[in-house]
Parts: structure tokens; sequence; C-alpha cells
């Protein structure tokens, strides 16, 4: 017995950076538990919309709600640690990886044992040899996927991921596509991810929204994104911005 | 010193003038508005400290410690633009380490509560502090707009904002006093201090003017912390929004 939830709602949702429009009057909902995929141009507004989502920039115009409250009205830094996001630059603090892991429960005053943090780092595919590396030394991929494991430290209800596989390897991005699935079905994790790759897209998300120019152009299963009537949408499928 | 002697010290201004126009430094005009404007500021405070001394009277003191501290508001001011209400924070800063530098002072009976010595300390006290917060807010300035991912991750983590900028403000703090400190170093091994040396000059007792040296030299030890630890804290907040976000003069 299911029943579908909703776990955020966009309502007219508009974003402007001195009257120059960025998010232009986007609504829809995200159903828990499900996997939601964000595409588009480059340019489009993708990770601005995230940001929007947890409140890391305020919207200018419309209502974004999380668990049916108003997120402006939300305390930020309660609603940043549910609504858990991967920023698209991997940015590592100085230290080891272990200090990055450690670094959500460490602002909560808390601490994270190595025997925990080593089992988020083994979650997203690294080896232990990498708990007690200076962080700022890895690799793009490397950062990218301490950036995940570090994210999921605050255990969020919703979890936002920007771009997380667009610097790793075929190999790795196999890994992270094994983990979102998992974190989804095992966890029942509600996840909205950034990709540019519209096949990755299709391979891994229950739903998808085409964001184009900053405005929302098609929202739904993706398994009916092919039956898409705008033409603007079938131009972008067709025109493959596949990278 | 007559005026007489004191006009035959231009000869000091007038070598590195022709040195200047000789080797086309292009600094003849700077060498000459430096002049001027030392000659007239420093002989309207003479003036104006005669004045003062004259009428030994603890409003006019006052005033003059406003002045200062007016003077180093205006200077500072100019640096910290991006943080709203700098101009009040720098007056509140520099009035808190002025009353408590004369409250050690003058209550523990170190110095007596006259213009002589009440204005010229204030004057060290506050100038530094000047130097200080213009050093720490350039520093913080370019800290936070290098280091803003950082800033924003940690704030995306569900971090505070004083979380979230700790890391910037201890270095800015740390960086803006590290002058003051280097020159303690060396202190009487590459120069007499200025305020020594004039004592000396006048004819003090050397060892006298030591301790009197010393005294000024921990004092600003002390304020040069205090003043950055302060304005640290009372600037940071105005750098984000009331959503927590870094604001958008630093994107
Ligand atoms: N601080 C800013 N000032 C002005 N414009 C901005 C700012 N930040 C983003 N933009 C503009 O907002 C638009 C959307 O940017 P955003 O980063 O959200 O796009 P995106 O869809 O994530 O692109 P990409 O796929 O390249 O990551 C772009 O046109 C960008 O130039
Ligand atoms: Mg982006």
């Amino acid at each position: 017995m299911t029943m579908t939830q909703t776990a955020l709602t966009l309502d007219h949702v508009s974003f402007h950076i001195d009257d120059v429009a960025i998010i232009k009057d986007i609504s829809g909902t995200i159903e828990a538990g499900k996997i939601t995929a964000f595409v588009g141009p480059s340019g489009a507004g993708k990770s601005t919309l995230f940001r929007l989502i947890n409140q890391l920039k305020t919207h200018t115009k419309g209502t974004i709600t999380f668990n049916n409250e108003d997120v402006k009205t939300i305390h930020p830094m309660i609603l940043r640690k549910n609504i858990g996001i991967v920023l698209q630059e991997g940015v590592m603090t100085p230290g080891t990886v272990y200090d990055n892991l450690a670094l959500p429960r460490q602002l909560q005053n808390d601490t994270l044992s190595e025997d925990d943090a080593l089992s988020f780092l083994l979650k997203v595919g690294l080896e232990e040899r990498f708990l007690h590396k200076k962080a700022k030394e890895l690799s793009g991929g490397q950062k990218q996927k301490v950036s995940i494991a570090r994210t999921l430290v605050n255990q969020p209800e919703v979890l936002l991921m920007d771009e997380i596989t667009s610097s790793l390897d075929q190999v790795s991005t196999q890994a992270i596509e094994t983990l979102i699935k998992q974190l989804n079905k095992e966890d029942h994790q509600t996840i909205l991810w950034i990709t540019h790759n519209i096949d990755q897209a299709k391979r891994l998300s229950d739903n998808t929204w085409v964001l184009i120019d900053g405005k929302c152009r098609y929202q739904g299963p993706t398994n009916q994104l092919d039956e898409a009537t705008d033409q603007r949408v079938i131009d972008f499928l067709e025109g493959g911005d596949q990278s | 010193m007559t005026y007489f002697t004191l006009s035959l010290t231009l000869l000091f201004v007038l070598i590195p003038l022709l040195l200047a126009y000789y080797l086309k430094l292009g600094i003849e005009k700077d060498i000459l508005v430096a002049t001027a404007r030392s000659v007239i500021q420093l002989l309207i405070v003479g003036y104006l400290l005669q004045f003062i001394f004259d009428q030994d009277s603890p409003i006019f003191m006052m005033l003059m410690v406003g002045l200062i501290i007016f003077a180093a508001t205006h200077n500072a001011r100019k640096k910290g633009i991006n943080y709203k209400g700098i101009t009040w924070k720098l007056i509140l800063t520099y009035t808190t380490i002025e009353l408590l530098t004369q409250a050690i002072l003058i209550g523990l009976n170190i110095t007596p509560a006259t213009p002589q010595y009440v204005i010229p300390i204030s004057g060290m006290v506050v100038g530094n502090a000047m130097v200080l917060s213009i050093l720490f807010l350039n520093r913080l300035t370019s800290e936070v707009e290098d280091k803003q991912d950082e800033i924003e991750l940690i704030l995306s983590l569900g971090g505070s904002t004083k979380q979230a900028i700790h890391r910037q403000l201890l270095t800015s703090i740390k960086a803006s006093t590290v002058p003051t400190i280097e020159k303690q170093k060396t202190m009487g091994l590459v120069q007499l201090p200025g305020m020594m040396s004039g004592q000396i000059i006048a004819g003090a007792d050397p060892i006298q003017a030591v301790q009197f040296q010393l005294l000024i030299l921990f004092i600003l030890l002390t304020t040069a912390i205090l003043t950055s630890i302060m304005l640290g804290f009372l600037s940071y907040p105005t750098l984000f929004t009331e959503q927590m976000q870094l604001k958008q003069t630093f994107k």
C-alpha cells in the first residue's frame, strides 16, 4: 500500500537578479521517495532553482513549500539540514577527507566516528586510504564523491545533486548511478538531480523536468518524455546536449 | 627651536626635491604636498593643544579625544563601504578601547588625568586602532571574496553564519595584528620609538622614557587585538542576509 506524498511544491516561483529574470514563473510538485531529474541547456537556471529550494538564494516571487510549510518560514539552518545539496563545484574545506566528512556533525557541535566516516566513504565508492588524505589534493571526481558523502552525513530528507557525474569517468559514473538507485530504494530517499545527459536521466529517474531559459517546459514521468509536444523540448532532446 | 631654525630644516625637503627632479621620478608634486600638509596640520595641532592645555578643562580634553575618534572613523570607513553601519561600529570600537585604556591608566594611577597625557596617548591608541581596522576590513573583504565557495558550503550544510565565516574571521584578525606584533619584536633594535626619542631629546631620563614606552607598547598590543576582534564580531553579520545567505555584493 503506497500513498504518494508531496515533498516539495513550487507555486509560480520566479527569481530575479537586478530585475533580470533568471527563473521565470515555475510551478510543480515533487513527490516524496521519487527520483526527479532536471535537464536543460547550460544557463537554463537549473543550479539556481536548486539554490532556491534550500534557500541559498531567496526567490523574488511565488512560494516554495517543503512538507506543506513555506520554506521562507523554516529556519534556514534546519531547512538546509533537511534539504541537503551537493553543489556543482565539489568544494572542499581545508583539512583531510575525514575533516570534510565530519564537518556537518561539527556544525551541530557533534562528532563523527572514524568508523562512521569510513562507511560514508565506502558508500560513495572511495576506499579507506582516502580518509586521511588532504581533501584539496583529490581529483575532481574524488572531490565530487566526498561532497556526496558529506551531504549524506546530515541524513537529509530531500537530496539535491548538481551535476555530480559530469567530472567522473564511466566506471565512477556507474558507481554513482548505483548509489542513487540504492539510496532511493533502501532509504526511500527523495532525490532531485541535475544532469546534462538525457540518457542518464532516462535510466535513473521516475520524473523529469526540462528547464529552458528559466522556464519549465516539461514536467512529468520520464518514460513519457519522448511524447512531449513542446517544440523547444523536442529540439532540446534531439539537439542532444549530451555532454 | 625658533621659526628661523625650523625654516632651515626645509633644506631637508630641498634634497629629495632636487633628486626627484633630476632623476625624473615624477614625485616632486607629492613631496611638496606632503611637506605643506605636514607643516599645516602639525602647526594647527600644536596650537590647538596649546590652547587646550592652557584651558585645563576636561570638556576641551574630551572634545579633542572625540575629534581624534571622529578623524580615525572618517579615514577607516572608506575601507568598509560593504559593511552596513560601519561608521557606528568603528566609533563604538574606538570609543571602547579608548575608555578601556584610560580606565586602566587613570584608574591604576599610572598617568594623571590631564590633557598632556590623555590626548597624546589617545592619539596613539586610536591611531593604531585605525590602522588595524583598515588592515582588518581589507583582509576580511578579500578573504570573503576569495572563499565564498567555502562559506556557502558551510551554510548549505546547515551551518550558522558565524560558523560559515569563522575561518575567514580568524585569518583576518590574525593578519591585521601581525604588523603590531612584528614591530614590537624589533623595537629598540632598528629604531627608537618616536615617542621615546621625543622624550629623550626633550631631556627625559632614558630609563623613564623606556618605561613609559613599554607601557604604551603593551597598551597598543592589547588594543590592537581588541580592535580586530571587536570590529570582526560587529561587522561579519552585515555580510549576510536575514535568510543566512552571503550577500550579492560578494558574488
Ligand atoms: N550572480 C549572478 N549574477 C548574474 N547572473 C547570474 C548569477 N548567477 C547566475 N546567473 C545567471 O543565471 C542563469 C542561470 O544560471 P545557472 O547556473 O542556474 O544555470 P544552469 O542551468 O545550472 O547552467 P549549467 O548547466 O551551465 O550549470 C545564467 O544565465 C547565469 O548567467
Ligand atoms: Mg548549473
